[in-house]
């Protein structure tokens, strides 16, 4: 490698000196993760701030959704399956990790296609498989919806709540102005192409750089962020070539929209943003939870005075939360930012200075 | 406190020290207990150590060990760490009705054999069963466990000192991820071994030699390296971890990658954590690698004067916090 | 959010590859990339190959990372 890590830290401090306060929003969780996890913001100068979008798709999952979640896993004769993070979050006095304490048949799967491994073995029962995430977890299921189609498997459905990110990002940014670049997600671009980012600097007039997910490559990229700012420059920088192409993965799209089709959806925090879901076609209906299954509309309501949505809007950071530390821990999530590794207020808590 | 226990009570994080701190400690208190070290120092003619435990793995055959073979190991390792030499313990058995007498005798013979190898004797035991409740595969052990201090060991004072250096015994977490790899059946392949096993050995390497100073000594199971850490810090040291110097297998380092666990935070078995002044730290790591078990040990971080922070700090210059695990452990995905 | 992690694909079943990543395996689906063989690093996610990488060792990123240290006193 021809540049050092301490290569680029320098030269961030030399763009970053005199140039005034920098916000840089990172909207995937992984990023936050990473960022916490290698110590970024310690060696980042001072006017360099990092901020925390709306990409742990745990913690933008809607109460709604998630009451629906455990509406569900609490029936007869039901097997729920889920990513394990979203265990935890807490649906007012409940959470499906409650529900599995009590006996109920709750499961945690690593994959999609776990959920129909464990619907042939259990033809018995009904298996339902909770669909969270962006465009990266998106076409998996649309493959397991799709094989469970030809292979005939009557037994698994999919509790849909999963959303796309550029539409949100729009949504967000175009309120608020307060975010001076992007750090966009590597992996979701790696699926929908970074030219699907292009809107950053032609809309929202903002330099965006796609990033990778080592310490060198979140330097990498906020270093092409600095440059860009320092030359008044705003365009969309694929700084994971490594992984990401100007179009993304063609066959994933083909196969998430051949079974999926854009709808709204309803964001916590960010309420309801027109375009930035994913819905069943028609044809793939009987797949859908909320199709198969009778479910109580009972009106769950957001967690009283956790203020995620101010933290998803960058608007104010965990410790302005009244709730933070003292009876929202990680052990006892109050909101879902507490409960999801990536979300703000866990990776605070965990890293807390 | 909460008002029902809940599993996370038991996961070894901030929630089990509060229900020790909070119901068991107020009933028990005695000077015995209150340091709430592995096992209790007693006197009465000779000094002896005693500690308890129970254990209720899920599953409970794993790559690598047993609930048996843990039951032994963990209740060992309590004793070893404590600076004592580990010789009786007793084993106590609550059976679920069904549970298949080819398992029972599977995991006898599992102590047995861990037994041997740590050189203690079983001299009690106790069994009761309970109706069954709906699992083929329901089985808790408590094992109890006496040790000796052998004339002239050194005892480990559990308190550390600016510029002493921590000495991890070999691979971080390994035994964690194996035990959480079987029972989520996440599919690795070859499956992930467990490193777990008695260590009284591997103490008596390095608490046999005089000249060692051995300032603190644990068994860094539930919570990791890192809730290890973070109970040795005082309010007027920090412990500095050289983020990419703490060992871990390959294959675990893999898997904990795909599931987004931190290793430091994983449970052990197989492995101690040693605070040492650094007059005597080379000659403690010689002592260690001549056992089979200390082969991958090394300096891992040091004490510094501070304020009861636990830092890593990376290559680069960079340091994240480490703070004391809390909620249970779950695979991480997206 | 999106975990994914690099490794080798070292088998092909069907539908599924054997990846490795440093000496533990998994099979992940091979539905949604185009042509994988063996060999090939890829990028799996959630059970999935989500992309094939290139090989070029990161020569593209350094000469990215060129353009900005122009400016270097
Ligand atoms: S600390 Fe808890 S209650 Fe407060 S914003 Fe974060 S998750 Fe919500």
């Amino acid at each position: 490698m021809k540049y050092s890590i301490e290569d680029l830290i320098k030269q961030i401090n030399f763009l970053a000196d005199g140039a005034g306060d920098i916000a840089i929003m990172e909207v995937c969780g992984t990023h936050t993760a990473s960022i916490r996890k290698f110590g970024i913001m310690s060696i980042l100068p001072e006017n360099i701030k990092m901020v925390s979008g709306p990409g742990c798709p745990v913690c933008v999952t809607s109460q709604e959704d998630i009451s629906a979640a455990v509406a569900i896993a609490d029936r007869e004769g039901v097997i729920f399956t889920c990513f394990g993070d979203m265990m935890r979050v807490p649906c007012d006095s409940t959470s499906l990790y409650s529900l599995f304490e009590k006996g109920r048949d709750v499961r945690l799967v690593t994959s999609p296609m776990d959920a129909k491994k464990i619907a042939q073995e259990n033809p018995e029962k009904q298996v339902v498989y909770f669909g969270i995430g962006f465009e990266t977890t998106a076409p998996h299921t649309a493959a397991l919806v799709e094989e469970a189609d030809k292979e005939k498997i009557k037994n698994l459905s999919v509790l849909n709540s999963h959303k796309t990110m550029p539409s949100a990002i729009k949504h967000l940014l175009q309120a608020d102005s307060k975010i001076s670049a992007l750090l966009c997600p590597g992996h979701v671009a790696s699926i929908i192409g970074a030219d699907a980012f292009s809107f950053v600097p032609d809309i929202l007039h903002l330099p965006a750089a796609v990033a990778g997910f080592d310490a060198y490559e979140i330097l990498a990229a906020i270093l092409r962020i600095l440059d860009m700012i320092h030359s008044n420059k705003t365009q969309c920088i694929n700084m994971y070539p490594k992984a990401v192409t100007k179009n993304g993965n063609r066959k994933a799209l083909e196969l998430l929209y051949q079974v999926m089709e854009p709808d709204d959806a309803l964001w916590r925090g960010l309420g309801n943003i027109p375009e930035s879901g994913l819905k069943f076609r028609e044809y793939y209906e009987e797949f859908d939870a909320r199709y198969r299954f009778e479910i109580p509309k009972n009106k769950a309501s957001d967690a009283n005075g956790c203020v995620c949505a101010h933290i998803l809007r960058g608007k104010k950071i965990p410790t302005q939360c009244i709730h933070f530390g003292k009876d929202c821990t990680p052990d006892n999530p109050v909101g879902p930012c507490m409960v999801s590794a990536e979300g703000s207020c866990a990776a605070y808590y965990r890293y807390r200075e | 406190m909460d008002d029902k226990i809940m599993l996370a009570h038991g996961s070894g994080g901030e929630k089990y020290r509060e229900l020790v701190k909070e119901i068991f400690l107020p009933a028990y208190s005695n000077e015995f207990l209150n340091p709430l070290n592995d096992s209790a120092i007693l006197t009465g003619g000779e000094k002896i150590a005693m500690t308890t435990d129970s254990y209720v793995v899920k599953p409970l055959f794993f790559p690598g060990g047993d609930i048996g073979s843990l039951a032994v190991s963990g209740t060992v390792n309590d004793l070893a760490v404590s600076g004592a030499y580990p010789k009786y313990i007793s084993v106590g058995m609550i059976l679920e009705a069904g549970l298949s007498m080819s398992t029972l005798s599977k995991i006898v013979d599992s102590i047995a054999r861990t037994a041997k190898e740590a050189g203690v004797q079983i001299v009690t035991g106790d069994t009761k069963v309970i109706e069954n409740r709906g699992s083929s595969d329901g089985i808790f052990i408590n094992t109890a466990g006496i040790g000796i201090f052998p004339k002239g060991r050194a005892v480990p004072q559990q308190k550390i000192e600016v510029g002493d250096r921590i000495i991890i015994s070999g691979y971080a977490a390994s035994h964690g991820m194996a035990v959480m790899a079987k029972r989520e059946d996440l599919g690795f392949l070859p499956p992930i071994l467990s490193d777990a096993a008695p260590l009284g050995d591997l103490t008596a390497a390095v608490l046999n030699n005089k000249n060692h100073i051995i300032n603190a000594m644990r068994d860094p199971t539930r919570g990791g390296v890192a809730a290890t850490l973070c109970e040795w810090v005082t309010t007027d040291t920090d412990i500095i971890l050289y983020d990419n110097s703490v060992p871990v297998r390959p294959d675990v380092s893999a898997a904990c990658s795909l599931l987004g666990l931190d290793p430091l935070f994983i449970a052990n078995e197989g492995i101690i954590l040693l605070c040492v002044p650094e007059s005597c730290a080379e000659s403690v790591l010689t002592s260690l690698k001549s056992n089979k078990h200390g082969e991958y040990a090394r300096i891992i971080g040091e004490v510094r004067k501070g304020n009861a922070a636990v830092k890593a700090v990376t290559e680069f210059g960079s340091y994240r916090r480490i703070m004391m695990p809390s909620g249970e452990l779950l695979p991480r995905i997206c | 959010m999106c975990l994914a992690v690099p490794g080798k694909i070292t088998d092909i079943n069907g539908t599924d590859a054997k990846v490795d990543y440093n000496g533990v395996s998994k099979y992940a689906s091979l539905r949604l990339v185009e042509k994988a063989a063996i060999g090939d690093i890829v990028l799996v996610h959630a059970g999935f190959i989500i992309e094939i990488l290139d090989k070029d060792d990161g020569e593209e990123l350094q000469k990215l990372i060129d353009e900005t240290m122009r400016l270097i006193k």
